[in-house]
């Protein structure tokens, strides 16, 4: 039962994507464009409001439900794996016209054709494992 | 009731879903999780056994069940959106993009949601497989190597002011700009 509320955050993760058509190809091409306000519109007052959020739990040290102080995540350091994996993430992301999030949900928006690029990318994630010794982090 | 359905099957701006969005980060946050949709790749992979070929997948995949249970969600929810809340599924992008794409060999831009090589019927082509499922392979391979995708770089590492989360976005763009303006024209002509 403690999973119903990951559940519904899903559901309206889901329909908050699809609605303001974020999930769409069209979006996608359009801001590697620069033609729209669109996407750096969603992303952008996405993070404001989080710039805004994390720092409120940072100074009132806010709790978790269990009790626990909240802990953000520090991303992992490093030029070559965050500058070389992400140019190969937007090269991925410019030909679906999808980041993992939107390529879940386009599975349930537009049926099993989806299911092409996520074998891609369970693939793709396997593979990076495999040769992960023997890349530059 | 009618008024407030008719309200949500508009297209919603931007500025309402980019609030929402992180709304949903703080929403996990709240109940300890972080909000990074790409890890399901990786949990996936331990599931099927890829703990046999690298380290890099043992870990306890239970402690991931309530990501999974969240993309489940994803799913239904783009379910719902375009079963019940979406009338029309025309995506008003800009008469630039519509040329632009025209030009490039890409049939009815902004007619619906995906393009017309995505449907099923259009798939089995070489140049399909290119945009879906390379795509999707640079897509599990680059997010896994730059540790983060759109939600755990982009907006929960931003949100965060992580250096090393800028440069990631920077790579996003990077790759993102070089596949639309230089390769994807090509791959057009396949």
């Amino acid at each position: 039962m403690k999973y119903v509320r990951f559940f519904i955050m899903g559901i309206l993760f889901g329909i908050i994507l699809s609605k303001s058509e974020v999930i769409s190809w069209f979006r996608i091409q359009e801001m590697f464009r620069f033609q729209s306000i669109h996407m750096y519109g969603v992303i952008g007052t996405a993070v404001i409001t989080g710039i805004l959020v994390i720092q409120f739990i940072k100074r009132t040290k806010m709790k978790d439900a269990q009790g626990q102080y909240i802990q953000v995540v520090e991303q992992e350091p490093g030029y070559a794996r965050n500058l070389i994996g992400g140019t190969i993430f937007g090269l991925g992301w410019a030909l679906t016209g999808a980041c993992p999030g939107p390529l879940f949900i386009l599975l349930g928006h537009q049926g099993l054709v989806f299911l092409i690029p996520l074998a891609g990318a369970v693939l793709g994630t396997f593979v990076y494992g495999i040769l992960r010794p023997k890349l530059p982090h | 009731m009618n008024k407030v359905i008719e309200f949500i099957q508009q297209p919603w701006p931007w500025w309402v879903s980019g609030p929402l969005i992180a709304y949903i980060m703080f929403s996990l946050l709240y109940f300890g999780k972080g909000f990074g949709l790409s890890t399901n790749f990786k949990t996936v992979c331990n599931i099927l056994g890829a703990d046999k070929f690298s380290d890099f997948f043992k870990f306890d995949w239970r402690d991931q069940i309530w990501n999974l249970v969240f993309v489940t969600g994803t799913i239904i929810g783009g379910f719902l959106a375009a079963h019940y809340l979406t009338p029309s599924q025309v995506v008003a992008i800009s008469p630039s993009t519509i040329a632009d794409l025209k030009a490039i060999g890409v049939a009815n831009p902004g007619a619906s949601y995906e393009p017309e090589m995505f449907n099923a019927e259009n798939v089995w082509s070489l140049r399909s497989m290119i945009f879906l499922l390379a795509g999707g392979f640079f897509v599990g391979f680059g997010t896994r190597y730059a540790n983060g995708c759109t939600s755990g770089h982009a907006i929960s590492g931003l949100s965060n002011l992580q250096k090393w989360s800028l440069v990631a976005v920077v790579g996003f763009f990077i790759g993102g700009l070089t596949m639309t303006h230089l390769i994807m024209p090509y791959l057009m002509k396949l």
